[in-house]
């Protein structure tokens, strides 16, 4: 499989708002002094650039009232201050009225690098998740990341869009069109032993890597990106499962609360099937590292799918 | 939808005070109690900008062309729903299944009760939000209003000031804050707990333009929030006002925060009120 390079998740996002916002009047760019927008010529539109400084619980009120008034506004910040700081003012101001409210996350997962453990993002999907009438999103690459953007500005509620930091890899140019809402079923192997459902760019990846080392072994493995971790798409995933054998979650979040425990929460109820979760360690992580580095690091790579996988298969090393 | 410019002519507006104080002691006095010394205080600032100040449809709550009121203190909740009730957004009688089961008349505010813009109760948002609303009249070039309440424990929050500090800086002239300075919270004096003094320099210093007023003072209390802003300050209008106004037993106390008044307690609060008005009607 080629990567090629690609721009960042979170400047792909930034250049898209701009442009949305254009054409958009009800957008209003609602910002935590996130440096993201530094120098960008908003034209026309730069009265709805809003930078309410470094303040996000502040900044998702402001952002409920603007919302109550008829804007779609969209917040910025990192996705651990929206999660864990901002928590309270997610909760009551913006999922608690079901507001339009969209909430760009960046630096998801341990995408902040050697900016430590203040600034990494292993909880943030469990948090979102969590609360009723949320959407939570994780697009796989920058690709993804405009289209699945742009269909969450059309959502009747609230939307969680998790970003990164640094460039990541396109997946293979062969995926199929992404859908808001539908996993995307990066490969179909009728009959599966093995079902891989990973999020975000580089646990999609190495899902990716991993079905392709477990067929040479012969295994049969479907891969689906389940990018939208709430609503999960439920029909596919069953679908998906119920001839399996063993399913195989990967994910750049901690164990508790993310999609591995969306998947194993809805096939335990619809499919029982075994779920193996590869998720970083119950730990922090403080020490510098790239993104991949760490997420290796933290117990999240191709090879410990293609473990979990044979190890749910019954197969002897 | 008639907008109030001038001075006001509202002869009615102390005995719908003693109306409004006799339903928060009737939700007081009910089966699960409720915030009476907090919401007593609340009286005359929420007859005030419901009777002479708000530009809104009790019919229409969400008309878009409406002033928007944030109950930031959202413990203040049985004064409100008597106020809103008293003005036609529902009626009066409703105030009956304040907190029983399945009742949206909840203790902090639910935005199914009609007239409810935001819900509150957690402190500490109100003003973010009313940033917000402020923030949308000016992109929307309208001339909304939005008037946050405030407690003035609630102002303990540090959100609170991170919106002042954006209101400041925005200079959002349509924004007003009205701060119920009772003086008192759940322990004690807001001073024990944590020093608001000096107040109106501390909104000075965000940027604010702040006024006060005697908070039971209906007058008074119309003219601070009827006054044009200065323009590019938002305005704060800090109320002095007593915790349990009108019921002398608990006047100026810290337990009357929240209570659970028996059937008598009731009776009695309810007939020291009617004295009152008695009195002040003579």
């Amino acid at each position: 499989m080629t990567a090629t390079a690609s721009p960042s998740g979170r400047e792909v996002y930034r250049d898209l708002l701009v442009e949305l916002m254009a054409s958009d009047e009800r957008l209003v760019c609602v910002d935590s002094d996130t440096g993201l927008f530094t120098g960008v010529d908003f034209g026309e539109t730069a009265g709805r650039y809003v930078n309410v400084g470094i303040a996000e619980q502040n900044m998702m009120g402001i952002a409920a009232g603007l919302a109550r008034s008829g804007r779609v506004p969209v917040v910025n910040t990192m996705a651990t201050f929206a999660a864990t700081r901002a928590l309270e003012s997610v909760k009551v101001d913006i999922a608690l009225t079901r507001l339009p409210v969209r909430i760009a996350a960046t630096h998801g997962g341990l995408a902040a690098g050697h900016l430590g453990p203040t600034h990494h993002s292993l909880e943030d999907l469990a948090v979102m998740r969590v609360l009723p009438n949320m959407t939570v999103v994780v697009p796989a690459d920058a690709g993804q990341t405009r289209e699945l953007f742009t269909a969450a500005l059309d959502v009747d509620g609230p939307v969680y869009v998790r970003l990164g930091r640094g460039p990541t890899p396109d997946l293979p140019g062969d995926a199929p069109q992404v859908r808001l809402g539908e996993a995307q079923v990066l490969r179909r192997v009728p009959g599966a032993a093995a079902v891989l459902v990973a999020c975000g760019p580089h646990p999609v990846l190495a899902a990716l890597e991993a079905a392709a080392e477990l067929e040479s072994r012969g295994v049969g493995v479907t891969v689906l990106n389940m990018h939208t971790v709430k609503p999960l798409d439920v029909g596919a995933l069953v679908s998906a499962a119920r001839n399996a054998r063993v399913v195989v979650t990967a994910e750049e979040h901690w164990g508790a609360g993310g999609l591995g425990s969306a998947v194993a929460e809805v096939l335990a109820e619809h499919a029982p099937v075994r779920v193996l979760r590869v998720t970083a360690a119950d730990e922090f992580f403080p020490v510098a590292g790239s993104q991949r580095w760490l997420l290796a690091r933290a117990g999240v790579d191709s090879a410990r799918i293609v473990a979990a996988a044979r190890r749910g298969l019954g197969c002897r090393d | 939808m008639a907008a109030v410019t001038g001075p006001v002519s509202d002869p009615g507006l102390a005995a719908a005070a003693l109306r409004v104080r006799e339903h928060v002691v009737r939700m007081c006095g009910g089966p699960e109690g409720g915030h009476l010394g907090g919401s007593m205080s609340l009286v005359e600032i929420l007859l005030v900008l419901y009777r002479r100040v708000l530009r809104a449809d009790p019919r229409d709550p969400r008309a878009p062309e409406r002033d928007v009121l944030l109950l930031s203190k959202g413990h203040g909740a049985v004064a409100l729903y008597a106020v809103l009730a008293e003005q036609g957004y529902f009626p009066v009688e409703r105030l009956a299944e304040y907190c029983l089961p399945g009742s949206d008349l909840t203790a902090h505010p639910a935005t199914a009760v009609p007239g409810v813009e935001m819900p509150s109760g957690a402190l500490g948002h109100g003003l973010s939000l009313g940033v917000g609303f402020a923030l949308a009249a000016r992109l929307d070039g309208t001339d909304r209003r939005c008037f946050v309440v405030l407690g003035d424990g609630e102002l303990q929050e540090g959100s609170v000031w991170e919106a002042a500090m954006a209101a400041g800086t925005l200079g959002l002239d349509s924004l007003t804050a009205v701060v119920d300075r009772n003086g008192l919270q759940i322990t004690g004096p807001t001073e024990a707990a944590a020093e608001l003094e000096p107040l109106a320099e501390k909104w000075r210093a965000f940027g604010w333009n702040p006024v006060e007023v005697d908070g039971h003072d209906a007058g008074a209390v119309t003219a601070a929030l009827l006054a044009s802003p200065q323009p590019g300050r938002p305005t704060a209008v800090i109320a002095r006002t007593v915790k349990g106004k009108g019921l002398p037993l608990v006047e100026g106390q810290a337990r009357s925060h929240y209570t659970r008044m028996g059937e008598k307690q009731r009776d009695r609060a309810l007939a020291v009120l009617r004295a009152q008005a008695r009195r002040a009607a003579r």
